[in-house]
């Protein structure tokens, strides 16, 4: 059996954990996949935090991508940064930028096993500042001038890219460049408030080449955190696990404890179980009902019979989930356009799931009402998430007996 | 240059997680993880250090005489990656 087919039945704990310490943000992000803003009170304490982190040493998870919400807002962020790195769970942080002054970059600069992920989306002020908000842009320089200014070592630049923002690819490459940083672009998901804009921002289908072209260009220079692998149907596959990892080796935490099957799915239909319950997280990850429904065997429903079915699997789950697509269908952005002639075809008179966890500032008090779309899961089918294995495959003088991930 | 006449150990810096289809690794010096695809690899590494060269880790995990020039690439290949290391 290959290595991805083991995946695809899921692993004793995840490879890639995101851990969402706070839905708590200083901007506002018009695409922010977890609808943060406001930070919620049923937040986990430190001493909670710290037990996640005890767990996630025991099951031999060797790093989280820690996020948001902007998570050094946190005031005990620091506290549990190094707790986390003292019991060898190394941390990787996605971060605004907000509290990264001289002496926070100078800390991390001393600090071992700690990478840090800028968010930018624009290589402009102007096209930065339309999705992030107002002065995010000088906010993301500064950090990245004082990371440089203090000697961290190689910090990423992660980019979300958009209609508005495709055609900077190039620019990215060189203020990574400049700051000595890696350039990291993923997909824009119509998750969260990315709902409300995805219409407007995701990437035309001309801009999709286009950016599957640089990428192939690029190689394993950039990383994509395996987020663009529906475009491998337009031929040769990108570098990175070709899985859906959802529930197999990916999952989310989230600010309040629960675990979603990834990132880019913060809705009921895609909750595991909550780290408070007993058991924690490795029973949730071991033994819920959904996570072993995700390590079913799929069918491929109606992208079975595509040519490109065995490149893209019929894509990312969340992106089809929230615009109303079934999942064992094309994904919206399916590179045959099938995806759209699926967006055309759905119901104007069926609303889009939405999910009840939604804590922007503007938003009204959390309502819970009855959940207006339910729709079977079906399997995922590739790793749509931060991967930490990107590039891994077989070497020219691979023994077939393990896999180099370069 | 692997050479299985020699001792080897698996490297401190290395950590193995038992998985249904071996084993993950994680070095925690270059963050890198690979994957070793047989369970019998992962015997053949954690047994490494019990034994005076590489040839006897093999023979001890079982490993049949007509796999064993593939066990031994793996084993130059993960010395090669830091994986394991001479001791």
């Amino acid at each position: 059996m290959k290595l991805v087919d083991h995946f695809q039945y899921g692993l004793n704990s995840p490879i890639c954990l995101t851990w969402e310490l706070t839905y708590a943000c200083n901007l506002a992000c018009v695409h922010c996949l977890s609808s943060s803003g406001r930070r919620d009170p049923r937040e986990l304490t430190t001493a909670e935090a710290k037990g996640v982190v005890d767990e996630l040493m025991a099951m031999q998870v060797f790093y989280v991508n820690i996020g948001g919400g902007e998570p050094t807002v946190r005031p005990d962020f620091w506290e549990l940064l190094d707790y986390s790195i003292d019991h060898n769970v190394g941390v990787k942080f996605s971060t605004n930028g907000i509290k990264l002054d001289g002496r926070r970059a100078a800390q991390l600069a001393r600090t071992d096993y700690v990478d840090v992920q800028i968010s930018l989306d624009g290589a402009t002020a102007d096209v930065n500042d339309h999705v992030r908000g107002p002065g995010s842009y000088d906010t993301a320089m500064r950090a990245l001038e004082n990371l440089a200014a203090a000697g961290f070592g190689q910090p990423k630049i992660s980019v979300v890219m958009t209609r508005q923002n495709v055609d900077q690819l190039d620019d990215f490459k060189a203020i990574a460049d400049k700051f000595g940083a890696q350039l990291r672009i993923t997909r824009l998901r119509p998750s969260g408030r990315g709902a409300d804009v995805w219409d407007e921002l995701h990437p035309t289908a001309a801009q999709q080449r286009q950016l599957y072209d640089w990428l192939v260009a690029r190689g394993e220079d950039v990383l994509t955190g395996d987020s663009f692998f529906h475009l491998s149907a337009y031929g040769e596959a990108l570098p990175g696990l070709n899985l859906c990892g959802a529930g197999r080796v990916v999952c989310l935490i989230d600010p309040v404890g629960d675990v979603y099957a990834c990132p880019f799915a913060i809705h009921e239909q895609f909750l595991a179980g909550n780290v408070r319950s007993p058991g924690g997280f490795q029973e949730v990850w071991q033994h819920s009902e959904l996570f072993l429904e995700l390590r079913q065997p799929q069918t491929g429903g109606a992208c079975q019979s595509c040519l490109h079915y065995d490149s893209c699997q019929g894509g990312c789950m969340a992106a089809k989930f929230f615009t109303g697509l079934p999942l064992d269908g094309p994904d919206p952005e399916c590179v045959r356009g099938f995806g759209e002639q699926a967006l055309a075809a759905r119901d104007g008179a069926v609303p889009l799931p939405k999910s009840e966890v939604d804590h922007s500032r503007s938003a009204p008090r959390k309502t819970r009402g009855p959940v207006p779309v339910t729709i079977g899961i079906g399997r995922p089918d590739r790793a749509c998430e931060t991967s930490p294995i990107a590039g891994f495959g077989a070497s020219a003088n691979d023994s077939g007996l393990f896999s180099p991930a370069p | 240059m692997f050479d299985p006449g020699l001792p080897y150990r698996c490297s401190p810096s290395v950590a193995l997680r038992p998985e249904p289809f071996g084993a993950l690794v994680y070095h925690f010096g270059t963050r890198r993880l690979s994957f070793l695809k047989t369970p019998q690899l992962v015997d053949v590494v954690s047994g490494l250090e019990h034994h005076a060269d590489a040839h006897g880790a093999v023979e001890a995990a079982g490993v049949a005489q007509p796999q064993r020039p593939a066990y031994l690439r793996a084993l130059a290949g993960l010395a090669a990656n830091g994986t394991i290391e001479e001791r």
